[in-house]
């Protein structure tokens, strides 16, 4: 067929400039030296000013990370990363103190203008005192936004509006200043610092990243955010997040993350740990757009996650979903350890990838407390050159009596020369537990094409509306603007990878 | 008008299309009738502009365009419509949202304003009541789960919104109960008019006691063979291509 070789040959054609976050901002860093030792997380402890108890923290986590072996199970292959040829601290040099926003890099602000982040939270950045503190006068629905840049987070908005309410939503910097009782209970307690090699070597080396608390009964009025953003060069990025929401709160959260276009490929590996207690839900939604590498395969985030959440009270519902377009190797597995009788896990994923593209994704749901239900849908899109991979594991425990999984994986292929692969596990030692699992694979086929340009639509907008009619039932679950901007999102993800 | 001159068109290598001369003027309505493989589908779909046929010679200008340089979503633009012998499924694509992109993208290629959600509701609940169709039609995802007679009603739905001034309906009424056969018809005939012509594919005479032609040609092995009123189509049926051809 004609089609696909155009496909191909368009496929190879897609220029460096499809990505549009790619540039990158001209402002003063503080470095801490290049290379990672011990050394280095006594820097890293004592210019954040942690208390005694978090450097212990770090420094076991370095310990045990050093013993460790990095994972190679994943079906991603990349060249071996030198760990000590990398920045462990990059922050932009502040001009006075943190807590007044117009001292801030007007660079930076330029920077956020540029990412499109939904600021009416620009005047807040901008420093104009109490701007944004009313809901948003647009008719939208206010965002309350983390900005993280390279490792440090550089501004929280609403934060007085939150507080009528008793939440807490700062950099988890300042958490470990204000609220260390919280941060010390809770941190690592999800993911533990020796879990896995990325989620250790973040333990030990974590710059910022943003902390939540929901009090008891609150429901949080408005959407939380967090925009990462890596900008110095050969700088890892580590952040660390933790939200707690108490018994029968409710928190939606949104997190979103560029980088700008390099050859050299970057490391991000953050991890994020998530508590729900009795009758609680957090809702946690990620679009991620690192910079993916060009159309060669040059370049590109290395993106490795973990995140995690416990539901650790009865009733308590942890749903994540997850858009990931970016990154050069996607290596992320969002769980739920359901502990509380009757709590629900739900992952909803739409993995999107081009050219040379790398994503080995999906989840884990912990099936302990009796009753437990969890759902997966996830939706794989493979074009170019580009190898995408569904990975799961349902684990039903002997004491999740009446437990029920229903999981879902289909995979979308556009063109001849991208794989897509899907490896679910199952273990269920619970004979009342009832798991369904059903995966299908399946091309945009010609006449489906031809169908919408007959009708009209040229072939770009016959492939967006054909990849998101594939994702629906994922993107449903993303709040309002994020659904818009990741159906744009996938759009732009795939423009030329049909001819 | 839609004028087509010793086209010929094969698809990997072999001939199908082998010089087809056919004019239809503005606000008439030709019926092709033909055996199977005889060029019917082949026909419909390179004046529409799909992909894997390879034009070996003629040309078709349509109102003094030359139609075939044009891709198929500018012919869609310009006014030509497609009704599919067989509607494509477009799982998680809710029609309305289909249908309205499509009208949209017409409307933007002809540098005309977009029509918003609520205008397009009102537009679509409108034909739909002129086709006595339900507004369930709308909420469904593309052809999705849609017996084959629904599928044809949407295909004529889509038609009635895109208002084309040139129809060509390939085999729409194959598969199609009595009832459905009369709404796809009135639907056609809703639209005639001195700016609509049509060019109606069909295997059976049945259809055009619904949708009466100006001229019936025959095709038969990639070329017409015989043109002429509407009365041709009756012999056809009562002789059968073989005779009727030869005659």
């Amino acid at each position: 067929m004609p089609a696909v070789a155009e496909t191909i040959e368009t496929v190879q054609s897609v220029q460096e400039g499809g990505y549009k976050w790619g540039f990158e901002t001209d402002i003063e860093m503080e470095f801490a030296p290049k290379g990672l030792n011990e050394d280095i997380v006594r820097f890293i402890s004592k210019k954040k000013n942690e208390p005694e108890w978090l450097l212990e923290w770090r420094l076991k986590a370095f310990a045990l990370w050093q013993k460790m072996e990095e994972p190679n199970w994943a079906a991603v292959s990349y060249p071996k990363i030198d760990y000590q040829d990398a920045y462990y601290y990059a922050a932009p040099v502040k001009k006075a103190g943190p807590k007044s926003l117009d001292e801030v890099d007007p660079e930076l602000l330029k920077t956020y203008a540029k990412l499109g982040i939904p600021l009416k939270e620009q005047a807040i950045l901008a420093g104009v005192e109490g701007a944004g503190e009313s809901p948003a006068d647009s008719g939208r629905m206010p965002v309350a936004v983390d900005a993280v840049f390279d490792s440090v987070s550089v501004a929280t908005t609403f934060r007085d509006e939150l507080s009528k309410h008793g939440i807490i939503f700062c950099s988890i910097s300042e958490a470990v200043q204000e609220h260390p009782e919280l941060v010390r209970e809770y941190l690592g307690s999800v993911v533990p610092q020796g879990d896995n090699y990325f989620a250790c070597l973040n333990s030990a080396v974590f710059t910022d990243g943003s902390f939540v608390y929901i009090p008891k009964g609150v429901r949080c009025p408005m959407e939380l955010s967090t925009y990462f953003r890596i900008n110095a060069k050969s700088t890892g990025q580590f952040e660390r997040t933790l939200i707690i929401a108490d018994a029968g709160s409710h928190v939606s959260y949104l997190e979103g993350c560029t980088a700008p276009q390099r050859d050299e490929n970057q490391l991000h590996a953050a991890v994020v740990e998530l508590v729900a207690m009795d009758d609680a839900t957090i809702k946690y939604s990620t679009v991620q757009n690192w910079y993916p590498g060009d159309a060669d395969g040059k370049g590109g985030i290395y993106n490795f996650v973990t995140k995690r959440g416990a539901c650790r009270g009865a009733r308590s519902k942890i749903s994540w979903t997850q858009v990931e377009t970016g990154s050069a190797v996607t290596w992320k597995y969002p769980s739920c350890i359901l502990l509380g009788d009757d709590s629900v896990g739900e992952f909803y994923s739409v993995a999107v990838t081009n050219n040379f593209q790398q994503a080995d994704t999906g989840t884990k749901m912990f099936h302990i407390g009796r009753n437990t239900k969890s759902t997966i849908v996830s939706k794989g899109i493979s074009a170019g050159r580009s190898q995408n991979t569904y990975r799961g594991l349902v684990k039903i425990s002997p004491k999740a009596k009446g437990a029920r999984n229903f999981t879902q994986c289909d995979s979308l292929l556009i063109g001849d020369q991208c794989g897509a692969h899907t490896v679910p596990y199952i273990e269920n030692r619970c004979i009342t537990a009832k798991v369904e699992h059903e995966a299908t694979t399946s091309r945009i086929a010609e006449d489906q094409l031809f169908y919408c340009r007959a009708r009209g639509l040229n072939e770009e907008e016959a492939v967006g509306l054909i990849v998101n009619g594939f994702c629906r039932e994922v993107l449903k679950e993303l709040p309002m603007e994020f659904a818009v901007e990741a159906q744009k999102l996938l759009a732009i993800s795939l423009e030329g990878s049909v001819g | 008008m839609l004028r087509i001159e010793g086209l010929t068109a094969e698809i990997e290598g072999k001939q199908i299309l082998k010089g087809i001369d056919l004019e239809v003027p503005k606000g008439e309505i030709h019926a092709i009738m033909g055996p199977n493989g005889s060029g019917k589908s082949t026909l419909s779909y390179v004046l529409s502009g799909r992909e894997g046929y390879d034009i070996t010679g003629g040309s078709v200008t349509w109102n003094g365009q030359d139609l075939l340089a044009m891709e198929p979503e500018e012919r869609a633009a310009a006014g030509l419509f497609l009704a599919f012998q067989y509607p494509v499924e477009l799982p998680g694509v809710g029609n309305a949202n289909f249908l309205r992109t499509a009208l949209n993208a017409q409307r933007r290629a002809r540098g005309e304003k977009e029509v918003d959600a609520m205008a397009f509701l009102k537009l679509a609940r409108e034909k739909l009541k002129k086709l006595h169709m339900s507004d369930e039609m709308l909420k469904r995802n593309v052809n999705v789960g849609f017996s084959g007679g629904e599928k044809k009603r949407n295909e004529v739905l889509q038609m009635a919104l895109m208002n084309p001034s040139m129809a060509i309906l390939d085999e729409t009424d194959s598969g199609l109960d009595i009832d459905a056969l009369r709404i796809v018809s009135e639907g056609v005939n809703a639209l005639r008019g001195p700016d609509f012509s049509s060019l109606v594919i069909t295997h059976y005479q049945r259809l055009l006691n619904y949708i009466v032609p100006d001229r019936v040609h025959v095709l038969m092995d990639g070329r017409i063979v015989r043109s002429g009123g509407k009365e041709l189509a009756e012999e056809l049926e009562a002789q059968g291509y073989g005779q009727a051809s030869a005659a």
